[in-house]
């Protein structure tokens, strides 16, 4: 039998002025890659709210692609720095959600690098495909019935209350 | 109230029908959410497509409009003027990018179709969110900037200053000029290099529009377009401008004598205060604090006790300059390619491998040979030249792009050596091209005068000789394809074709006005093909060979079209800046000033007596940090707001979660700060 074969879903946040082009670019050159990032336009990195890439993951991505201008090239001067600052103690996080930090990747891509970012994006996807599915809305929704039952739980707590009163 | 969206999706052609089945995603997009009119059309950016659109707008009562065409960086602009002439704000409109980012990348058809449904539904989910936004008005300081006083700057100076507008324009070097005050001749016609150049340097030296600044150099830049603030440092010159005539006396006594590495490419001599040629402009020279004696060992003073104005001051330090302007025009040019990185070629070890710039130099008449082409030791003439072509370009290992100019500057020095030498001459060149205006022609003129093409990449240049002949003569080892055999080629002189490369600080000089650079380290214009000088910062412009090798006349016709887009903002006086900026919700700031550091634009201020902080909107540049850093979500980034986000990236992953449509609302009603009770 042969077994279909996992297509993750990666969301990009991708910054407008490098990574955003150099996506163009591989299109333009038709640099033929993997299909599967998904891509949000941010003016830069540094507008990456790590709240985004966990309600990515939350709403069911199997991973997460960052990509910003070059450290010392960013459009804004250096605002790249704190998104590596911020990417860092998003590791943190993840580790303690006990997610793969391979699932969140953060790359750099001048405009001039579609080939090299069509490499980044093949890789992570190959990279995906080998650890599966994250399946986080399935887990969410696993939860909301153990909340139903405790909430049957209490329920039935307190009509044995009111039957003792 | 529900909104009304319009999605539009795009066939461009085969380019996205040929790959993504645009039909089913026009039928599925008709059936989220809120869509009230979903099309398909041929060309979306045609007028015929835009009027389609505008009739929704109007008809229907569209109050959001989804574009799924090509990438935002190329149609943006038009969607949202032909929604805005329909009558709804501009801001409303948002692109999906399923060229560039689906059917261009993949040739599998359900692959890309799957991929464009999830890029509309992530813009159908997010332009729900938009908010409509005002473009600000600012007003255009008529100042221009030019950075660089080569050919091209010179031309964009000129051409703004003629036109009325005050120019200020900055130069590295003690006399504008650049490189082609070190050519003898220009290509195709021959014209005299200096006879076309130094009538333009001194109409700019003598212009009432234009302030010259030379031996300058840009220092730091802040504010946008219309109103960027400049810092220029005025090295010290050691010589006031105010007071020296130009009178030539302090060169002529000055007792040191060092070589000149730029403008004579080391081929000839200049004193420690100098001007670097005689039609410099300006007339005035400068001391070379590293080279004179004074500086050396506090002795001589020669040149201020001979100057008759009293302009030499050894005090001088470097100033500063402040100036503003609305535009910045960059015209950095470029820079030879150290032919020391091909050891194999000899340059530097062999005294009669030349490289072009240095030829240059030889055949210059105010050169130092006096334009005579003699070998190193200053008297032979050579009887056999070899012109080695692309070191350093079209070379894996240096350059891959080809420096475009070098094919007809090899013909040029070919037909300088035999007018005036007679020697015979061989260019070893890769593919020949002369591909412009009257080049094939001079290519041709060339091939009748008979300089002798082989064709093949010269392996190595020796002074080992194998055979008599050989000796004493430097060989040439080349492949010749075209005969499929080696040879060795022995000549007197070798002339090196380096690379033209880019400025070795223009990556630096690129972070301070705000624009970016290849890999290679040229410039990156707006569009490569419609938007050639501008570049992605508003307001700044590039021309000449910062941004690409580049012959005379490309610069020069990239000066002018630089100097036009600059004149065009000037003349309107006034320019629309994005509305894209950050604000702070006052009532929700705890006034911690965590984003107060975050901003490289210094466009957030603490207020002191609100305890909160305040973006200010024409300073913010809307990358949106300091909105992902506030921890009490008090920073609002226009158009790219969590909301809006938010909204996208559930509308991107309809297919991972939920019931497989995407959602109307994802998120949790926001808390409204608690109001103090009576």
């Amino acid at each position: 039998m042969q077994r279909e074969i996992f297509e993750p879903k990666i969301v990009g946040f991708f910054c407008n002025w490098c990574s955003y082009r150099a996506a163009d670019a591989a299109g333009t050159a038709r640099i033929r890659h993997a299909p599967n990032v998904r891509v949000v336009r941010l003016m830069c990195s540094g507008r990456v709210d790590p709240a985004f890439v966990l309600k990515a993951l939350a709403l069911g991505a199997d991973g997460v692609l960052i990509a910003g201008c070059h450290p010392g090239e960013c459009h804004y001067l250096e605002q790249n720095y704190k998104t590596m600052r911020r990417f860092a103690l998003l590791k943190h996080t993840l580790q303690a959600l006990g997610i793969s930090e391979r699932r969140v990747r953060l790359v750099w891509a001048s405009a001039a690098e579609a080939a090299r970012l069509a490499e980044a994006i093949n890789e992570m996807v190959e990279d995906i495909r080998t650890l599966g599915p994250l399946n986080w809305p399935a887990n969410w929704t696993d939860d909301r019935g153990h909340l139903d039952e405790v909430e049957k739980i209490l329920l039935e707590h307190q009509q044995a209350m009111e039957i003792g009163r | 109230m529900a909104e009304r969206i319009g999605v539009y999706i795009c066939h461009c052609g085969s380019n996205i029908a040929g790959t993504v089945d645009v039909g089913e995603v026009t039928r599925w997009a008709g059936t989220l959410d809120d869509v009230v009119v979903a099309r398909e059309y041929k060309f979306m950016c045609s007028s015929l497509g835009q009027a389609l659109i505008q009739d929704d707008i109007r008809k229907e009562g569209l109050t959001r409009v989804v574009v799924a065409a090509c990438s935002p960086h190329l149609h943006e602009r038009t969607f949202r003027n032909a929604c805005a002439n329909a009558g709804l704000n501009p801001y409303l409109v948002q692109i999906a990018n399923i060229r560039e980012h689906a059917s261009w990348v993949t040739t599998d058809r359900q692959a890309a179709t799957n991929k464009v449904k999830a890029l509309v539904a992530g813009a159908v989910a997010r332009v729900r969110y938009h908010r409509p936004l005002e473009p600000m008005s600012v007003t255009v300081n008529p100042h221009t900037l030019v950075l660089g006083g080569g050919i091209a700057g010179i031309q964009a100076a000129l051409e703004l200053a003629d036109a009325g507008y005050p120019v200020y324009l900055v130069e590295r070097e003690p006399s504008i000029g650049g490189h082609m005050a070190q050519y003898d001749k220009t290509f195709p016609t021959l014209d005299c290099a200096a006879c076309i150049l130094t009538p333009r340097m001194s109409e700019v030296g003598q212009h009432e529009n234009i302030r010259l600044l030379t031996y300058s150099e840009l220092e730091q830049v802040s504010g946008s377009i219309g109103n960027f603030r400049v810092r220029i440092r005025r090295r010290a010159r050691h010589v006031r401008e105010d007071k020296c005539t130009g009178c030539g006396l302090c060169i002529e006594k000055c007792p040191r004598k060092v070589v000149d590495e730029v403008f004579e490419a080391g081929m000839g001599y200049r004193k420690a205060i100098y001007t670097p040629f005689p039609q410099a402009v300006p007339k005035i020279p400068v001391i070379d604090a590293r080279s004179c004696i004074w500086f050396e060992r506090q002795r001589c003073r020669a040149c201020e006790k001979l100057c008759p104005t009293g302009a030499i001051d050894f005090d001088q330090q470097d100033e500063f300059l402040d100036v503003e302007v609305g535009n910045i025009i960059v015209a950095t040019g470029w820079e030879l390619f150290d032919c020391r990185r091909i050891p194999q070629y000899g340059y530097g070890r062999l005294a009669n491998v030349f490289t072009s710039l240095e030829f240059e130099r030889m055949c210059n008449a105010s050169g130092p040979t006096g334009g005579r082409i003699v070998l190193r030791d200053g008297v032979t003439e050579p009887k056999s030249v070899c012109i080695v072509h692309c070191v350093g370009s079209r070379d894996q290992r240096f350059n891959t792009y080809c420096s475009s100019i070098c094919c007809m500057l090899s013909l040029k020095f070919g037909h300088l050596v035999m007018e005036k030498t007679g020697a015979k001459v061989y260019a070893c060149y890769i593919d020949m091209r002369p591909n412009k205006k009257d080049y094939e022609e001079f290519y041709q003129r060339l091939l009748d005068e008979g300089m002798l093409f082989v064709r093949g990449k010269v392996a190595e240049i020796t002074d080992v000789a194998r055979t008599p002949q050989e000796e004493g003569k430097l060989i040439v080892q080349v492949e010749d394809t075209l005969l499929g055999k080696q040879r060795r080629i022995p000549v007197d002189m070798v002339i090196l074709m380096g690379a033209i490369e880019p400025r070795r600080d223009a990556r630096e000089t690129g972070l301070k006005v705000g624009i970016s650079c290849s890999m290679a380290g040229w410039f990156i214009e707006r569009h490569a093909k419609l938007d050639p000088v501008a570049t992605m910062t508003e307001g700044v412009f590039i021309a000449g060979a910062c941004h690409g090798p580049k012959d005379i006349p490309d610069s020069v016709a990239q000066g002018a079209a630089a100097a036009a887009r600059a004149q065009g903002m000037i003349s309107k006086g006034t320019v629309k800046i994005e509305p894209v900026v950050a604000s702070i919700n006052e009532d929700k700031c705890s006034g911690c000033r965590i984003c107060n550091n975050l901003c490289p634009f210094n466009a957030i201020d603490y207020l002191e007596e609100k305890t909160v902080s305040q973006v200010n909107p024409a300073l913010c540049k809307g990358c949106g940090t300091c909105v992902a850093a506030c921890p009490a979500g008090a920073i609002t980034g226009a158009h790219f707001d969590r909301d809006q986000v938010e909204a996208e990236i559930a509308g991107l992953l309809w297919d991972a979660h939920g019931d497989g449509r995407p959602p109307t609302a994802v998120r949790e009603p926001e808390l409204e700060p608690a109001l103090p009770q009576e």
